[in-house]
C-alpha cells in the first residue's frame, strides 16, 4: 500500500492542478465581463483588476452606446427620451440590429434543417428502400467534408439567383450545411426506439406518416432539443457562412460579423469590445445555463461533426 | 417521399459543389482557361501559401495534442473531486461562446503595451510583476504569435474534448479500477496501464474530431490577425483568393487540398458506422 502522507500528497495535487485550470478558464471571460462595465477612458489605460478598488466606477454606457450605435446616449441627459434609445437599437447603426439579424438567420436555420433531417432520418430508421444504406454511408461521409470545398459553386449559383446577400440564401446554406449531422444523430435515436412499437401500431392500421407523427417524433422529442440547440449555437456563434453569403451589409450582418468588422476597425470602438462581445455570448451562455445536459447530450451522440 | 427534401438539399448544397469545386480546381483565374495542375503547383510552390501550410501543421500537431490530454487530465482529475459539476461546466464554458466572441476575450488578454506604461493585458501584467522581463506583444511578435492564436483554440476545444473523454473514462467497470487498487497500483499505474489502453477507441475519436477542426480553422485567425505577421493558415488563404484576388481556381485547388486531408477521417468514420451497424 501507499503511503497516507503520499496520497494526501497527490490529493492536494489534484486540487491545485485542476482548480488552476479552471481559473485559467474562467479568469479570461470574466475580466471582460468586468471590463464591458468601465467607462471608455478606464479601459483604454488600465488593466480590468484595477475595477475592483473603491471607489467603484461601473458604468452601463458601453452597453448603450453599442447597442444604438450613438456614442451620445453615453451621456445622463440623453438617457430621458427611453423611446427613442428603443427605437434606435431596432433601426439605428448599432449592434441592436445585428442582434436582431442574428435571431432572424439562426430561428429558421434550426427548424428547417430539423424539419427535413427528422423525415429523412425516419426514412433511414425504419423504412426499406432501394439504395438506403448507400445513403447512409453518403451522410456519414458528408459530415466531416469541409464547408470549404462548397463555397464557390454556391457563391456562384446564389449570384445567378440573385440569393447572395439574402437571409434565404443563409437559410437554405445552414439547413444543408447542418443536414448531415441532423440526419445521422436523428436517425441514430430513432433506431434506438424499441422496434415492437411500430410493428403493434402498423397491426392496428396506422400509416407510416401517423407511425412518425404520433409515436416516433414525440418518443425523441429530448433528442430532438439536444440537435437543435445544438445546431441554434452553431448557426448562432457561425462567422464564415455568413460572411461568404451574407457579407457584411448592415442590414442583415449578424453579430458576429459586426463584431469582428468592429475588432479591425481598431482605436475608437476599442471600448465597445467588451459589451459587444457580451451580448453576443448573453444568448448562449443562457441557453448554456438553461440547458447544459441537452447540449452536452448532442456533443456526445454525434462526436463527428466536422 | 420522406427523403426528397433532404437529397435536394445533399445534392445541391454538397455533392454538385464538391464536383464542381473539384473541377474549377484545375481552372484558371476566370475559371475558364484548362490550367491543368497550374494552381496545385501554385499551392505547392508560393511562399504565402507553403507559410499556410506550415503554420497549419504547427496548429495540427500543437492543438490536437495539447487539446486531447489536457481533456483527458481534467476528465481524470475531476472524476476525484467533489466539485467535478462546477469545474467541468467552468472548462467547457467556451464551447458555447462564438469564435469571435472568443477572440475578443484573448485580444484583451494579449493586449501589449510598451515597458514602463501600466499594463492592461492581463498576460503582460503578470510578466511585468517579475523584475527584467520585458513585455511581449503577443500577436505581433512573430515568434510567438502563432503559438498565441493555438492558446485561444486550445481554450475553446478543451471542454468538448474533456466531456467526451469523460464519458468513455465513466464507462470503464468500477470493478477494475477497484480491482486494481486493491491489488495495490498507484493511480499513475491505473492510468497508463488501465485508464489509457481502454479508452483508446474514444482518444481516437476526439483526436480525429479535433484533426477536423484544425484543417478548417479559420474565425480565430481571421479575427484576431487576419493572417498577418506570418500567421496565416489554410482556410484564411482560400478565402484571399476567393474574395480579395478574386481567383477561383486556386482558391478551390485550396479546398481540394482541405477534402484529401479529411478523406482518411472519412474513410475511417464510414468503416466504424458499418463496424457498429454490424453489432446492432
Amino acid at each position: 500500500m501507499i503511503p497516507k502522507a503520499a496520497r494526501r500528497l497527490s490529493r492536494s495535487l489534484t486540487h491545485i492542478v485542476l482548480i488552476s485550470i479552471c481559473l485559467m478558464w474562467t479568469v479570461p471571460s470574466f475580466g471582460l465581463l468586468a471590463n464591458s462595465f468601465r467607462s471608455q477612458r478606464d479601459i483604454v489605460t488600465t488593466g480590468w483588476w484595477k475595477a475592483f478598488k473603491t471607489p467603484f466606477a461601473f458604468t452601463v454606457d458601453n452597453y448603450v452606446e453599442v447597442l444604438t450605435g450613438h456614442p451620445e446616449y453615453g451621456k445622463e441627459e440623453a438617457l430621458e427620451n427611453r423611446r427613442s434609445i428603443l427605437k434606435d437599437i431596432v433601426t439605428g447603426q448599432g449592434m441592436g440590429r445585428a442582434f436582431l439579424n442574428s435571431l432572424i438567420i439562426a430561428i429558421p436555420s434550426t427548424l428547417i434543417p430539423i424539419l427535413v433531417a427528422s423525415f429523412a432520418a425516419y426514412a433511414l430508421a425504419w423504412m426499406r428502400f432501394p439504395g438506403r444504406d448507400l445513403l447512409l454511408i453518403i451522410v456519414v461521409g458528408l459530415l466531416v467534408v469541409p464547408l470549404q470545398m462548397t463555397l464557390i459553386p454556391i457563391l456562384r449559383l446564389y449570384g445567378v439567383l440573385h440569393l447572395a446577400g439574402t437571409f434565404l440564401g443563409v437559410w437554405l446554406a445552414h439547413t444543408a450545411y447542418g443536414l448531415p449531422y441532423a440526419i445521422y444523430l436523428l436517425r441514430n435515436f430513432f433506431r434506438a426506439l424499441p422496434r415492437d412499437l411500430f410493428e403493434s401500431a402498423y397491426l392496428d392500421g396506422a400509416s407510416e406518416f401517423v407511425v412518425f407523427y404520433r409515436i416516433v417524433v414525440p418518443l425523441s422529442i429530448p433528442s430532438i432539443a439536444s440537435l437543435a440547440i445544438f445546431q441554434f449555437l452553431w448557426v448562432w456563434n457561425d462567422l464564415l457562412v455568413a460572411l461568404i453569403y451574407l457579407g457584411g451589409t448592415r442590414d442583415v450582418a449578424p453579430l458576429t460579423i459586426h463584431i469582428s468588422s468592429m475588432m479591425s476597425s481598431l482605436g475608437e470602438n476599442w471600448h465597445l469590445l467588451p459589451a459587444g462581445a457580451f451580448i453576443s455570448m448573453m444568448l448562449p451562455l443562457i441557453i448554456f445555463a438553461t440547458l447544459q445536459p441537452y447540449f452536452v447530450r448532442g456533443i456526445l451522440a454525434g462526436s463527428v461533426k466536422g | 417521399m420522406y427523403m426528397g427534401s433532404a437529397l435536394f438539399f445533399l445534392t445541391v448544397y454538397l455533392i454538385y459543389p464538391i464536383v464542381n469545386t473539384a473541377y474549377l480546381s484545375f481552372l484558371g483565374k476566370g475559371s475558364k482557361a484548362f490550367t491543368g495542375l497550374g494552381n496545385y503547383w501554385y499551392v505547392f510552390t508560393n511562399a504565402d501559401m507553403l507559410g499556410a501550410l506550415k503554420n497549419n501543421l504547427l496548429w495540427l500537431v500543437l492543438f490536437t495534442s495539447i487539446t486531447v490530454s489536457l481533456g483527458l487530465v481534467i476528465a481524470v482529475l475531476t472524476d476525484k473531486v467533489r466539485y467535478e459539476a462546477a469545474a467541468k461546466a467552468m472548462i467547457f464554458l467556451p464551447m458555447a461562446i462564438s469564435f469571435v466572441a472568443a477572440s475578443v476575450i484573448w485580444r484583451f488578454m494579449f493586449e501589449f503595451r510598451p515597458a514602463g506604461i501600466p499594463q492592461i493585458g492581463l498576460l503582460n501584467a503578470l510578466l511585468s510583476t517579475f523584475p527584467g522581463i520585458q513585455p511581449v506583444a503577443w500577436l505581433v511578435n512573430t515568434k510567438v504569435n502563432n503559438f498565441a492564436l493555438i492558446g485561444v483554440g486550445i481554450w475553446i476545444w478543451t471542454g468538448f474534448c474533456m466531456v467526451i473523454l469523460s464519458a468513455g473514462l465513466k464507462g470503464i467497470p468500477l470493478e477494475i479500477l477497484e480491482a486494481a487498487r486493491i491489488d495495490g497500483a498507484s493511480e499513475w499505474q491505473i492510468f497508463w496501464r488501465i485508464i489509457l489502453p481502454m479508452m483508446r477507441t474514444t482518444i481516437i475519436v476526439v483526436a480525429t474530431t479535433m484533426i477536423i477542426i484544425v484543417l478548417k480553422v479559420f474565425d480565430i485567425v481571421y479575427v484576431m490577425t487576419n493572417g498577418n505577421l506570418g500567421t496565416e493558415v489554410i482556410a484564411n488563404r482560400m478565402y484571399k483568393e476567393m474574395f480579395n484576388y478574386h481567383h477561383f481556381g486556386r482558391a478551390s485547388a485550396i479546398a481540394v487540398i482541405l477534402l484529401l486531408a479529411v478523406i482518411p477521417v472519412i474513410a475511417f468514420n464510414v468503416r466504424r458506422f458499418r463496424a457498429q451497424e454490424v453489432v446492432q
